[in-house]
């Protein structure tokens, strides 16, 4: 326990960094998903590394929580790329411009 | 000892998760993900988050990620083009978030890292992680979390109605 919590922030600043990029530059939504799913990990060790730096749970708690939102954005957002595929048999993010002008 | 135990967990997160981006396969992405949600769980650890380091193997390993591959093996993906043409764009904000991110932490280290309170050692329960969450989470935050289950059931219909049929098709 002789990591002082600035690290933990740093990497979970490279985390975060990373997902962003893979949300901006990949064309799969899966990947998009997945990316996302990367940042919400980065968050969370942020929590988790003051709940303990700090010696308070509440931290951890909103882990928990942030967590379950992971669990229905994903049931959510898998539904909504079967939707997708079955409309236009694609996964590639530019052919949906549906919303676009 | 726990600085090397960190760079470890900390050097294969960042590796596993550029392989997320770059890799051009879905499912090599996915499995990735898969290697990094459990060094993510082995930080959990060592930061004493025993009961975390569990759900997090559990819900994203055993339930996210096998929705995810099982949806990869559905639509049974072709190779493609990777990137977005934007992709110098979003290099260029990926690093810059990033510097954001390392500058923010270094003026809050000068700032308030000196005289940071060091709990840790007053912080050693007399009861396990698990029990004391629980504890917490019945009593101080008991209505997040029957919101955390209303969001649940809403996610689980929404889906349902989703991928029922005749909801997205093209017209004919």
């Amino acid at each position: 326990m002789d990591v002082p919590v600035s690290y933990y922030l740093v990497l979970s600043g490279i985390m975060f960094s990373i997902g962003l990029v893979g949300v901006l530059i990949r064309r799969n939504i899966i990947i998009i998903l997945l990316s996302i799913e990367l940042m919400l990990n980065a968050t969370n060790i942020n929590f988790v590394a003051f709940s303990s730096y700090l010696g308070n749970l509440s931290g951890q708690v909103f882990v928990f929580f942030a967590l379950t939102v992971a669990a229905a954005e994903v049931a959510v957002g898998l539904a909504i790329i079967i939707a997708l595929y079955r409309h236009s048999a694609s996964t590639n993010i530019d052919d949906f411009r549906l919303l676009k002008w | 000892m726990g600085t090397i135990v960190f760079f470890y967990f900390a050097s294969v997160i960042v590796v596993t998760a550029a392989l997320v981006v770059a890799l051009r396969s879905p499912v090599f992405s996915a499995l990735a993900l898969l290697v990094m949600f459990f060094h993510v769980a082995g930080l959990f650890v060592t930061l004493h988050a025993e009961f975390l380091a569990v759900i997090q193997i559990l819900v994203y390993a055993g339930a996210i990620l096998v929705l995810y591959l099982f949806v990869v093996m559905l639509l049974n993906l072709k190779g493609e083009v990777r990137f977005h043409h934007q992709l110098t764009v979003g290099l260029f904000l990926g690093c810059m978030v990033f510097a954001e991110a390392v500058l923010l932490v270094i003026k809050g280290e000068f700032s308030l890292g000196m005289n940071l309170p060091d709990t840790r050692e007053q912080a050693q329960l007399t009861q396990g992680n698990t029990e004391s969450i629980g504890e917490l989470l019945y009593s101080t935050y008991l209505f997040p979390f029957e919101i955390a289950s209303l969001i649940l059931l809403v996610a689980m219909v929404g889906a349902v109605i989703l991928t029922k049929k005749g909801i997205l098709e093209a017209k004919s």
